[in-house]
């Protein structure tokens, strides 16, 4: 695995600089346009949701890279209000901000492996994974 | 007090100015971009120290450091060489006048200190004020060009008018995007009004949101609102995501998006016949007769 390198999510124009980091990491390992804008997306809801719910936080990249596996690990990590009910977030449909509340679900669709572990009051960190195939 | 050291600093300038320069110059290596060349860091150097002391001699002279300052923007160096620069010369002059001076004790020190200071800080804030104020104008004009160019609407045809949209769309462009496309379709009194997305890299709920959202106010004051330029790409992820966009009509591409406008204002592109063939028609009915 390689070290992480991290974007600081604070104005929302970070959420571009997060983007255009993966996107550039993606291209790099292989990973097709499809595959690309799947990446791109996911990190647009996560970072928008840190900027959106918590204020401030990170985007962390990791490329793995090991014999069986490649891909790319991004964590979003952040201290902001938490989740009361992680089902309710993951399911389609539900937001607290007006949106479209296919932010989560979504990002659990685009990749392939997927961790949220969420506290109220003391933050949220997502983990997801992409295999390059 | 401050008369006198300012005396020393000046009547020995030539040997201030070359202790400044000699570390001036092992701070270049490590701090700034090596492609400067050998000459001009030595004549913007030395008009750095120039400014430096004609600013100490006239308590105050504006336009040189005004001069300076846009000339070390102009030429794209850091404000590291700015600060840098007068922190070092602080530090020299310090040194230097302390090493003149027999008896030292700590008043002499912080007479010295404050004295110097008094030259130095007006001269850092005004040179770091110059500085950050041009960048600070730059970003705005930047900014409203940007503005200009975020969301642009097009009449192309009685009832046709098409808004292009390249590049991130954020909060406050996605604003703009609704009311220019209103205001537009009123003004324009369209029948359709095709949004082209080819140019948006990344089309995420939020965008997406900000696009219906557009189409169904569209869609309220009675015109029609086609989203147009859907790569592949992001046809899949929109798919992914679980976005429904079936409550308008969506292309893939600007050309079949016009095809359906025209459609829906009941209208065709029809070929011309071209003049030689209608002549030759001519010629042939002449013929005939």
């Amino acid at each position: 695995m390689q070290p992480q390198s991290c974007v600081n999510i604070k104005k929302e124009w970070d959420i571009v600089g997060a983007r255009q980091l993966g996107r550039d990491i993606a291209k790099k390992l292989g990973f097709r346009t499809v595959d690309q804008a799947r990446i791109a997306t996911t990190i647009s809801e996560l970072a928008r949701n840190i900027y959106l719910y918590a204020d401030h936080g990170q985007i962390c990249f990791e490329v793995i890279n090991t014999v069986e596996h490649k891909g790319i690990c991004i964590i979003a990590v952040d201290v902001g209000p938490g989740m009361e009910d992680i089902g309710q977030a993951l399911e389609d449909g539900y937001s607290t901000s007006g949106g479209l509340g296919a932010g989560l679900p979504g990002v659990k669709r685009l990749m392939d492996e997927f961790d949220i572990q969420t506290e109220v009051g003391k933050g949220t960190r997502v983990k997801v994974i992409k295999w390059l195939r | 007090m401050d008369k006198k050291f300012k005396k020393i600093a000046i009547d020995n300038s030539d040997v201030i100015v070359q202790m400044w320069l000699e570390e001036i110059n092992s701070l270049k290596s490590d701090n700034y971009t090596a492609n400067i060349s050998e000459e001009l860091f030595d004549s913007t150097n030395r008009e750095f120290v120039n400014v430096i002391f004609t600013s100490i001699k006239n308590a105050g002279s504006s336009k040189a450091v005004e001069n300076f300052s846009e000339k070390i923007i102009n030429l794209g160096w850091p404000l590291s060489y700015i600060t840098d620069g007068l922190q070092v010369f602080r530090r020299v002059t310090i040194d230097y006048i302390l090493s003149q001076t027999e008896q030292i004790d700590s008043t002499f020190i912080s007479n010295v200190l404050e004295s110097v200071d008094n030259w130095v800080e007006p001269l850092i804030r005004q040179l770091v004020n110059e500085y950050s104020g041009s960048w600070e104008n730059t970003v705005s004009l930047q900014r409203v060009a940007l503005q200009e160019l975020s969301a642009p609407l097009i009449p192309v045809m009685d009832g046709i008018t098409i808004m292009p949209l390249i590049g991130t769309i954020d909060t406050e462009r996605a604003k703009l995007i609704m009311e220019n496309l209103l205001d537009g379709a009123i003004k324009h009194n369209s029948e359709v009004v095709l949004m082209d997305i080819t140019g948006v890299p990344v089309v995420d709920t939020m965008v997406a949101h900000h696009i219906i959202q557009a189409a169904e106010a569209v869609r309220l004051i009675g015109a029609t609102c086609i989203l147009v330029g859907i790569r592949p790409e992001i046809a899949q992820t929109i798919v992914n995501l679980g976005i429904d966009l079936s409550k308008f009509p969506t292309k893939s591409s600007l050309k079949k998006g016009f095809e359906r406008a025209l459609e829906i204002t009941n209208r065709q592109v029809v070929d011309i016949e071209s003049k030689e063939d209608s002549i030759e028609q001519l010629i042939q009915s002449l013929k005939g007769e």
